[in-house]
């Protein structure tokens, strides 16, 4: 079967759940855990890391007929470094409390290898349609992710959601904010590092298990390919 | 390309236009939102200074009127200091500087010291640190009162000893768990109230004005 041939929805339902990103391939971990303490936060970064795949797919699937093998690593870095800082600049211009929030892990979205995966792996082999779909499809795996992740250690670690959606969506998102659990102590395992680590450890256990009752059978961990994972 | 071009310099100039197109791209967004970016920091910072100082009780374009000091032996950081000076009708009103404190837990920890032109502090904040979150961080003005406790402060209120956190015998409370950040911030504003009181007259020097640029 020729990689072409294969079908939208399946592009979709891999790159979104079969292979997500974060909680499968495991690939990206460092913005991962680094930025989803609220909901809002992870939203941000998951939303430029979809606009990133899907540009930079694009890009590469319409020079995929010149990019020679021995080139094709450096040109790959040369178009994912473009798209991610012209996404660096349009946020500091127009989502400036978001850009002071995400700081780093906005010039960081170069470095996550989900993107350059995405490049060798599906772009440089495809057609732009597909490929877009393909940077869709995991970009919006990823935002899932990140977007859950946040969710679980904002409602953990402080006991709201969405708090800060005016940073992404203008003054009249202040009201978005839900306090789930009032007069919330504040919970400082579940900001701090160690409680991405274990939140991302619940969520990985949760989708293994569903996938294990998906299955009708009994429950065995999905095996993870972690080849690359040090490179996250 | 003709069949007789070296395949290494075909690749070579291919990268080399990727390159090319990469920065006419980057060039281009720039040139878009260089403008609303430097205009998005700038009322981002007068944001900031006008919490401190009220917006009623100068006239003047406070974002203009800066300069920078370097006084590194002073502060105990290289970073120059940078000031911004408020007047009604030229008439000094208050400096906001901006003073970096070396000696946070997690290093420099960077704050506003807004002092009024009869030496009492309207108001402190502090623009970025690396404080422990939970211990530390209750400098901030988000996470607890803690900081406005420097207003109306001045170098006879209290005295020099009282510059201090209560567990060195001075005036200022610290943290439960955490003495070395408020200690750092309080030596820090104290600095910049000694700065302020040895060279007043320097920190309201007004800006060389009519300088004719066509010359």
């Amino acid at each position: 079967m020729r990689m072409s041939d294969i079908s939208l929805k399946k592009i979709l339902s891999d790159g979104a759940w079969q292979q997500n990103t974060g909680l499968v391939v495991l690939l990206g971990l460092c913005p991962l855990l680094a930025v989803t303490n609220t909901v809002i936060n992870g939203l941000a970064l998951g939303l430029a890391t979809m606009l990133t795949l899907m540009l930079s797919n694009l890009s590469v699937s319409v020079l995929r007929g010149l990019l020679k093998p021995e080139i094709r690593i450096p040109a790959f870095v040369l178009i994912i470094a473009s798209v991610v800082t012209v996404i660096e600049l349009l946020m500091h211009a127009f989502f400036y409390d978001l850009y002071r929030v995400l700081g780093i892990f906005i010039p960081l979205i170069v470095t996550n290898c989900a993107i350059i995966g995405r490049a060798e792996a599906f772009a440089s082999r495809n057609s732009p349609l597909p490929s877009v779909v393909d940077g869709f499809a995991t970009g919006l795996g990823f935002c899932i992710t990140l977007v859950l992740l946040g969710a679980v250690r904002e409602l953990t670690g402080r006991g709201t959601l969405l708090s800060g959606a005016n940073m992404l969506l203008g003054d009249w998102a202040s009201s978005l904010t839900l306090t789930i659990i009032p007069e919330h102590p504040g919970f400082l395992l579940a900001m701090l590092p160690p409680g991405a680590f274990m939140g991302l450890a619940l969520l990985i256990a949760a989708r293994n298990a569903w996938e294990a009752r998906a299955a009708n059978k009994p429950q065995t961990a999905i095996p993870i390919d972690v080849r690359d994972a040090h490179e996250a | 390309m003709n069949q007789a071009t070296h395949p290494v310099i075909r690749s070579g100039l291919l990268l080399g236009i990727i390159a090319l197109l990469g920065t006419a791209l980057l060039a281009g967004v720039n040139n878009l939102t260089y403008e609303r970016i430097v205009e998005q920091e700038k009322r981002r910072m007068l944001q900031q200074l006008n919490e401190i100082v009220p917006i009623v009780s100068y006239n003047n374009d406070l974002l203009e009127d800066v300069i920078k000091i370097e006084a590194p032996d002073f502060f105990r950081h290289p970073a120059p200091v940078t000031v911004y000076r408020a007047r009604l009708d030229e008439q000094p009103v208050s400096v906001m500087m901006i003073v970096t404190a070396p000696d946070g837990y997690n290093g420099d920890i960077r704050l506003l010291v807004g002092i009024n032109a009869a030496g009492t502090i309207l108001g402190v904040r502090v623009i970025s640190h690396r404080e422990t979150p939970g211990l530390g961080d209750p400098i901030e003005a988000e996470k607890s009162d803690w900081i406005f406790g420097f207003e109306h402060k001045s170098l006879k209120n209290p005295e020099s000893s009282g510059w201090a956190v209560k567990r060195d015998g001075g005036e200022f409370d610290q943290f439960t768990g955490a003495t070395i950040s408020p200690r750092a911030v309080v030596r820090a504003v104290h600095t910049t109230l000694l700065y302020f009181q040895a060279n007043k007259q320097a920190l309201f020097e007004p800006l060389p004005t009519g300088v004719d640029e066509d010359e």
